[in-house]
C-alpha cells in the first residue's frame, strides 16, 4: 500500500450517514492478558474481508499488568499509517478506561466492559456496555482460561456493531491457533456468543460499518522480523548468533522457526546452518565476524543496546573486511530508552559505526516484503563487499502485522563475492595478496579457512597491515589501505539498492523518508496535493547514496527530508553528502515512540511552505 | 616421504614436512619471555602430530600472548580477534569447516579480566579448541600493570602491593565445565609440549593454564609466576606422554603404575604415576588437588581433569558431512516451489 493515489476502483455502498471502512479502532488492554490474540482476530478477519487493514501493538516494558494498546486502521484508500484519531474505542483496563474515553473522536463509540464502574464523563460519544464478566461465566471454560479469553467479548461484540463477518473470524482464529480444534472453538463460542447478545440488546447508533471489498487480494500479512528471517533463510544464512532484546528477538526465533523446514539437507537430514543463542552481543557478533571470515553466510540480529555492544566487533569487520549481516530493529534509545517503542534513531550511529575512520554500508527496508528481500540481498552485499552489511529495520515494521504483496523468491543468482579457492590458487601459481587491490575497485580477493592449498592462509587481524595481511605499522601503508577502504565503500555505491522515486508533473517541493514512514509520508503527499502542494517522493533504500539520490537532491529546489528522530539523522548524512546544496534539505524529524502520523507530515510541511511562501498560494 | 638419502639433512615428518613449515615470523616478545618458549612447543607438538598446517586455525584476543599466533604456524589460517573475545570468533569460525582443528592463545588478563565471560561460556559450549592462557599475572603491553591472577601480596614496580584475591584459572575452568583442564610450567617444555598434543586430539575445549613468566615485569624470584618460583616450586602430578593413535604403546610400564586416558581420535595419553595419587577423569579430586595447590603454594602441573564423553558443540548441531563453507548455492538456498509455501503459511 504504498501509492498516493487511492488504489480502490470498487467503492464501497455508502449508506446515508454511514461512515465506510475509513476509521480507527483502538483497544486498551492491560498487557500479558492475552488480548494480541482477539486484537489479531480482528486485524485478520478484516483482511479477509477484503478491506486494507494495519495493526500496531503500543506497548510497555512489562509482561503483565501495565496499560497495553492496540489500534486498526481501515482504510478503503489504502491508507494505513497510524492516526492519532480514534473513532472507536474499547476499554478493557480500568487503569486506562478515563483516557481511552477521553481519546474518542466526538460522534465515535465506546465500547468497555461494564464491570469497570467509572464515571463517563462524554455525551458526544456513543457507549456501548459489554457485560464481560457475565458472558465469560456462561462459558464452560476452565476457571485459569477465563481470564485470557474474556477478551473474545469484545470481538464479537465490535464485530457485530461494526459488520465484521463471523466466519471471517472463524478463519482468523483457525490461522492463530494453527488448525487446533479446542482453543479455536473455544474461542469462538465465545464471540459468537457475545455478538449474540449485542445483536439482541445493543441498538446500533454510530455510523462507522465495515463492508466487504476485494481490495486485499493479493496480498498477504506479515510482519517485518519473520520477513527478514525467511529472506536471510532464501539467502542461504548458514549462521546466526543473538541475544534476546526486544524488538529484535523474533526475528532470531523466525530463524529457528523456519530453517528446520527449509534448510535440511535432504539426503541425510542433517543441517545446513546453525543458530546459536550467545550469552550477549559482543559474543553474538564475535561469533557472526568468525562464521563470515570461516565463509559462512552469517547475521545477527538485535537493537540499539545491543548495537552498542557490537561497535568493536563492526570496527574489526570493516578494517579486517570480513562479510556479516547485521540487522538492528529499532528502538527508542538513548540507552534503554523506550524499549518497546518505535524510531529511526540509529542511522548516523550505524553509519560512522567503530572507532577511527568508519563508514559502514546500511540497507533501510521498507516494508514486510523488502524485509524478506533485504533479508537475502544482504549476504550477497557482504560478501561483494568484504563488510559488514547494517540493515535496519524498526519496531513498527519488525513486529506488527502488515499487509504487503507476497514474498519473492530472489531474482538473481548468490553473489558469493571475490573468493579464491583450490583450484583458483592453482591457477595463480599460488601467488596472491590478500588486501592487494587488483581490479581496482578496492575489492580485494579472500580465502576461506578450509582452503587446502599451501599458500591459501592468512592472518586476519585489527591491527595495522599489508597487502599480505603481515603486521605493519608502516605509514604509506596504513594509508594506502584506508584510501582503499574508501575506494571500495565508493564502489558500494554501484551494488546497493537504488531509491523508490515517485514524480509528479510540475512537483513543488521533494520529499524524502526511509524505512517505515512511507505509508504516512505518501498519505500526507496526498492531502498536500490537495491542498496545492506538489510534491515528488524518494524512499531513499541504502547508504551510500546511488546516483538517483544525489540527482533527486540537485533537481528540486527544496527537499523536506521526513524521518523518526528527534536529531533528523538522514538529513545530517544528506547534508554532510551534499554540502554544497545543503540549504535546501529540510529536516522534519520527529520521535514521540509511536510511529509517524500523516497528518504530522502534512501539517509540518504545510507550515513550512506557508512560511516561505505568500499566505494566498497555499490553499 | 622424502627420500632421506638425497636430503640427508632436512628432517621431515610423516607428511613431509619440515619443521620450517611449523614456524611463524620472527617473535617480537621479549627474550626470554616464556610465550616464546610455548610458541615453540606448538611447534614441535604440530610437526610431531603430523598437522596439516592449512587444517589448524590459530585465534588470539588482544596483548603479549595474543600477538603470538603470528609467530608460529606460519601457514595456517588465523584471526587475532578483540580483547577477551577470541572465544567467540573461534565458534563462528568452526563452523565453517567442522573438519579442521583450532587452537587459541589467551593470557591472564584477555582472559582472567575482560575475557571472563566468555571464557565460561566457550568451556560451557565445549567448542572444539584448543585454549592456551598464557599466564604471568601481569600486563605486559601496557607496561606492568597487576593482572586478575596475580597473587595477593605481590608487588610490582610503580604499582604498589596487590591486595585483591587472584583468579585460579584453571579451577574456573573445572567448574566452569571444561572437558580437559591442564596447568603447567613455560619452564617445563617436554609437559607442556606432550599436553598441547593430548590437547589437539581432544574433542571439545581444552585448557592449558600455562604459567608463562613475562621477564621484563613480573620475574622477581618470589613471585609467584616467576622462572625461579616456578621451578623450586613445580610438582608434576605424573610423567605425561602422548601415544599417537595405532601406535603402541612402547615403554613398558609396572601394572598399576601408569594411567592410560584414551581419547576420541584412538590417540592415547599415559600418565606414569609420580608422588601423588591423582585419576584426572575424577572431577571432585581434579578440585580437590588445586585447593591443595592453593594450600600448600604449590605448582602443581599436568592433566588436572578430563571428560572425553561430552559432545562437543559441533557435534550438537548435526551438521552436513560437507563443511558449510564448502556448501553450493543450491544446497542452501531452498528450491524455487517453496516460496509458494512460505507465503501461503503467511496470512
Amino acid at each position: 500500500m504504498t501509492t498516493a493515489q487511492p488504489i480502490i476502483e470498487i467503492e464501497p455502498s455508502t449508506r446515508l450517514g454511514s461512515i465506510v471502512n475509513d476509521f480507527s479502532i483502538t483497544v486498551g488492554t492491560p498487557n500479558g492478558s492475552g488480548s494480541q490474540t482477539s486484537n489479531l482476530t480482528i486485524l485478520r478477519a478484516l483482511f479477509k474481508m477484503g478491506v486494507p487493514v494495519s495493526g500496531k501493538n503500543l506497548f510497555p516494558s512489562n509482561i503483565q499488568g501495565l496499560p497495553t494498546w492496540y489500534t486498526i486502521r481501515v482504510n478503503r484508500d489504502g491508507f494505513l499509517a497510524r492516526r492519532d484519531e480514534h473513532e472507536i474505542v474499547v476499554a478493557m483496563n480500568p487503569d486506562s478506561f478515563t483516557q481511552d474515553l477521553s481519546k474518542v473522536q466526538p460522534g465515535g463509540a465506546f465500547f468497555y466492559s461494564d464491570d469497570i464502574r467509572l464515571p463517563i464523563t462524554r455525551d458526544d460519544v456513543v457507549l456501548y456496555p459489554m457485560p464481560v464478566k457475565q458472558l465469560v461465566k456462561e462459558t464452560d471454560v476452565s476457571p485459569n482460561l477465563k481470564n485470557y479469553i474474556a477478551n473474545m467479548v469484545y470481538v464479537g461484540v465490535v464485530a457485530e456493531m461494526l459488520g465484521i463477518d463471523l466466519d471471517k473470524i472463524y478463519q482468523a482464529l483457525e490461522f492463530h491457533f494453527k488448525g487446533k480444534q479446542k482453543p479455536i472453538e473455544m474461542n469462538f463460542n465465545l464471540v459468537q456468543k457475545a455478538a449474540n447478545w449485542a445483536a439482541d440488546h445493543l441498538e446500533k447508533r454510530d455510523p462507522y460499518r465495515i463492508e466487504a471489498m476485494d481490495a486485499t487480494r493479493g496480498y498477504i500479512m506479515a510482519d517485518g522480523n519473520t520477513a527478514a528471517a525467511l529472506g536471510a533463510i532464501y539467502g542461504g544464512v548458514q549462521f546466526a548468533a543473538w541475544y534476546p532484546i526486544t524488538p529484535a528477538t523474533s526475528l532470531a526465533e523466525a530463524l529457528t522457526e523456519y530453517l528446520p523446514t527449509l534448510r535440511k539437507e535432504p539426503e541425510t537430514g542433517k543441517n545446513t546452518y546453525a543458530v546459536v543463542q550467545a550469552e550477549d552481543e559482543l559474543a553474538a557478533i564475535g561469533m557472526a565476524v568468525g562464521a563470515g571470515w570461516a565463509g559462512l553466510r552469517a547475521m545477527t540480529s538485535t537493537s540499539g543496546p545491543g548495537l552498542s555492544l557490537m561497535v568493536e566487533y563492526v570496527g574489526l569487520a570493516y578494517y579486517a573486511e570480513v562479510p556479516v549481516v547485521i540487522w538492528d530493529v529499532q528502538r527508542v534509545g538513548p540507552s534503554t530508552g523506550l524499549p518497546t517503542r518505535t524510531s529511526q534513531a540509529d542511522l548516523t550511529m550505524v553509519y560512522f559505526m567503530g572507532h577511527g575512520d568508519t563508514e559502514n554500508v546500511i540497507l533501510l527496508p521498507g516494508s514486510a516484503k523488502e524485509c524478506f528481500e533485504f533479508g537475502w540481498r544482504a549476504f550477497d552485499l557482504a560478501e561483494r563487499l568484504q563488510m559488514p552489511i547494517l540493515v535496519l529495520s524498526d519496531l513498527d515494521i519488525g513486529m506488527n502485522q502488515w499487509m504487503t504483496q507476497p514474498f519473492e523468491y530472489p531474482a538473481e543468482p548468490m553473489d558469493r563475492g571475490k573468493v579464491l579457492w583450490e583450484k583458483d590458487l592453482e591457477q595463480l601459481d599460488g601467488k596472491w595478496a590478500r588486501y592487494k587491490d587488483v581490479d581496482g575497485d578496492g575489492i580485494t580477493y579472500r580465502t576461506i579457512p578450509g582452503n587446502r592449498y599451501p599458500s591459501s592462509a592468512w592472518f586476519a587481524r585489527g591491527t595495522g597491515h599489508d597487502e599480505f595481511a603481515r603486521y605493519s605499522e608502516g605509514a604509506a601503508e596504513y594509508e594506502r589501505n584506508m584510501l582503499r577502504l574508501r575506494k571500495k565503500f565508493e564502489t558500494a555505491r554501484e551494488y546497493v539498492p537504488k531509491p523508490v522515486i515517485e514524480t509528479v508533473e510540475a512537483a513543488d517541493i521533494g520529499v524524502v523518508a526511509f524505512g517505515s514512514t512511507e505509508s504516512a509520508v505518501q498519505e500526507a503527499r496526498y492531502h498536500l496535493a490537495q491542498a496545492g502542494i506538489k510534491a515528488d517522493f524518494m524512499r531513499i533504500r541504502a547508504i551510500p547514496f546511488t546516483q538517483e539520490v544525489t540527482d533527486f537532491v540537485r533537481d528540486h529546489e527544496k527537499v523536506y527530508v521526513v524521518e523518526m528522530n528527534r536529531d533528523g539523522q538522514l538529513h545530517q548524512l544528506l547534508s554532510l553528502e551534499y554540502s554544497a546544496q545543503c540549504v535546501k534539505l529540510i529536516s522534519l524529524a520527529h520521535l514521540d515512540g509511536l510511529p509517524l502520523t500523516a497528518r504530522w507530515i502534512e501539517e509540518a510541511i504545510k507550515a513550512k511552505e506557508a512560511a516561505n511562501k505568500p499566505a494566498k498560494e497555499v490553499r | 616421504m622424502v627420500d632421506q638419502a638425497t636430503h640427508p639433512k632436512v628432517q621431515v615428518n610423516l607428511i613431509g614436512l619440515e619443521k620450517a613449515d611449523y614456524r611463524g615470523q620472527p617473535s617480537t616478545l621479549c627474550q626470554g619471555c616464556g610465550h616464546n618458549s610455548i610458541s615453540s612447543q606448538i611447534i614441535a607438538a604440530c610437526y610431531e602430530l603430523n598437522i596439516h598446517p592449512e587444517s589448524l586455525l590459530k585465534f588470539s584476543g588482544i596483548g603479549c600472548s595474543s600477538k603470538s599466533p603470528a609467530y608460529f604456524l606460519g601457514r595456517s589460517f588465523g584471526f587475532n580477534g578483540l580483547h577477551g573475545r577470541m572465544p567467540s570468533l573461534a565458534t563462528g569460525s568452526m563452523f565453517g569447516d567442522h573438519t579442521l582443528v583450532s587452537l587459541g592463545v589467551s593470557g591472564d588478563g584477555d582472559t582472567a579480566s575482560i575475557g571472563m565471560g566468555q571464557f565460561k561460556h566457550v568451556m560451557r559450549r565445549n567448542l572444539p579448541l584448543v585454549y592456551i592462557i598464557e599466564n604471568n599475572g601481569v600486563y605486559g603491553l601496557t607496561k606492568g600493570q597487576f593482572s586478575a591472577t596475580a597473587e595477593t601480596g605481590l608487588t610490582l614496580k610503580g604499582y604498589g602491593t596487590n591486595p585483591y584475591m587472584p583468579v585460579d584459572i584453571a579451577w574456573e575452568a573445572v567448574v566452569g565445565n571444561a572437558t580437559f583442564v591442564a596447568r603447567s610450567f613455560a619452564g617445563d617444555p617436554k609437559q607442556v609440549k606432550e599436553l598441547i598434543k593430548a590437547a589437539l586430539s581432544h574433542r571439545g575445549i581444552a585448557v592449558l593454564d600455562i604459567i608463562s613468566p613475562c621477564v621484563t615485569f613480573n620475574n622477581t624470584d618470589t613471585s609467584m609466576h616467576s622462572y625461579a618460583w616456578g621451578k623450586d616450586h613445580e610438582v608434576a602430578l605424573h610423567e605425561l606422554s602422548y601415544v599417537p593413535p595405532m601406535e603402541e604403546i612402547l615403554v613398558e610400564y609396572e601394572e598399576g603404575e601408569t594411567i592410560d586416558v584414551t581419547m576420541h581420535d584412538g590417540s592415547t595419553v599415559v600418565l606414569k604415576k609420580l608422588g601423588r595419587e591423582h585419576n584426572p577423569t575424577d572431577r571432585s579430586r581434579a578440585m580437590a588437588i588445586l585447593e591443595e595447590a592453593n594450600a600448600k603454594n604449590l605448582l602443581l602441573t599436568g592433566l588436572i581433569y578430563i571428560d572425553t564423553d561430552q559432545p562437543s558443540l559441533l557435534d550438537i548441531y548435526n551438521l552436513t558431512e560437507t563443511p558449510l563453507n564448502r556448501l553450493k548455492e543450491n544446497q542452501i538456498r531452498p528450491p524455487r516451489e517453496t516460496i509458494e509455501k512460505v507465503n501461503a503459511m503467511m496470512f
